[in-house]
């Protein structure tokens, strides 16, 4: 089967993320945005991986799940205290750095 | 081999049937009003990506993709939105005027630009990891990680110990005023008593009546109003208070009808 649909189906989920993360105001959605976009480049590199039959691809995308999820722990313990002190998940409210 | 349908691999079942799917998820976690329905929606998707690695022969990322992203990562998002409340749902007020069709069209041009850049991107024959992973994909995977990117994995150990250590500090929560504790408390009232003449003892019960004593029943002073300070105020907020002339009512009807039955019999005897 050609590969370079798995190609296409990365990019229309690279995109709908990079929608979800300028569309959404709550937090947590604009983060989950993130994780789709992380989770289509590593559907692109396991297709390369398979494409050029180098395990190097599929190496990479196992090293971004581990950065993601790092940051994901972070990410949500930054929410959860910006919620703690302004009553709010909505990136809107959180203004103060604001110039 | 032999396929019975030619032309038709269990690939190109698993991508043909799943990539739609996957494309609704997205379309649901970018769109839905209710975060909870984003993390289904993405839920859905990163299971159905799972089934496409594992399509793509790599059954190590197949397993790792559902373990840690579905299991780990999703679930840490489902608590993240009950510590921070599930009703937190988007207001549908734009905040910059045209965000929304800006945002359509900046997607559809980055999706248009993307697919152009790519779709014909791979114009050879897939050399497939046959021969990359002849001791099986994990082994393979393991001799890569622990010989070529045994640093970078070092790095990862790492990593991972300074973002739990963070989010332990971050998510600790500080007092930022002191706690009040038992003697303060009666300090407290018995200023309160002495600048604005607050009664300094418990406050009163919540009415008891012969239908209803819950604690959303306000209870009665002497001459038949009611006492505020018997309902507890988070109660009156939501307006969850028993109205009390309901309640005082039948009692009132019993009584009024006790008299006329009273009053009946002194006329009889008259």
């Amino acid at each position: 089967m050609n590969l370079n649909y798995y190609i296409v189906l990365s990019a229309i989920l690279f995109t709908l993320g990079v929608m979800g993360f300028l569309l959404r105001r709550n937090a947590i959605v604009a983060f989950m945005s993130i994780e789709l976009m992380l989770n289509a480049a590593n559907l692109a590199m396991v297709t390369f991986a398979l494409a050029h039959g180098s395990l190097d691809g599929q190496i990479a995308a196992f090293f971004v799940m581990i950065v993601a999820a790092a940051e994901v722990v972070v990410g949500l313990a930054i929410i959860v205290t910006i919620f703690r002190t302004r009553r709010s998940a909505s990136v809107d409210e959180a203004n103060l750095l604001k110039f | 081999m032999t396929t019975l349908i030619p032309l038709v691999s269990a690939q190109a079942v698993a991508f043909w049937g799943l990539a739609p799917v996957m494309v609704i998820g997205a379309l649901i976690m970018v769109f839905a009003r209710k975060a909870v329905h984003s993390a289904l929606g993405l839920a859905m998707l990163m299971i159905c990506l799972a089934v496409q690695y594992a399509a793509l022969d790599a059954p190590f990322l197949f397993v790792v993709q559902i373990i840690v992203y579905t299991g780990a990562i999703l679930m840490l998002f489902l608590f993240v939105m009950m510590l921070v409340g599930v009703d937190a749902s988007d207001s549908l007020v734009e905040t910059i005027r045209g965000h929304r069709v800006l945002v359509l069209l900046a997607g559809l041009g980055l999706v248009m630009l993307l697919v152009a850049a790519v779709y014909q991107g791979l114009t050879t024959d897939p050399v497939g990891l046959t021969a990359a992973t002849q001791d099986g994909n994990v082994p393979s995977i393991a001799q890569l990680i622990f010989t070529r990117y045994v640093f970078p994995f070092e790095a990862t150990a790492a990593l991972l110990i300074t973002a739990a250590l963070g989010a332990m500090v971050l998510a600790h929560g500080e007092k930022l005023t002191k706690k009040v504790r038992q003697k303060e408390a009666i300090g407290l009232r018995m200023k309160a008593y002495a600048n604005t003449g607050a009664h300094p003892g418990a406050l009163p019960n919540s009415g008891v009546y012969a239908r209803n004593n819950a604690i959303g029943a306000p209870a009665l002073l002497p001459d038949g109003s009611i006492a505020e300070a018997s309902v507890s105020r988070p109660l009156a907020t939501r307006g969850a208070i028993v109205e009390a002339g309901d309640l005082v009512a039948p009692a009132h009807r019993t009584f009024a009808e006790i008299e006329a039955v009273h009053n009946g019999d002194v006329e009889d005897q008259a």
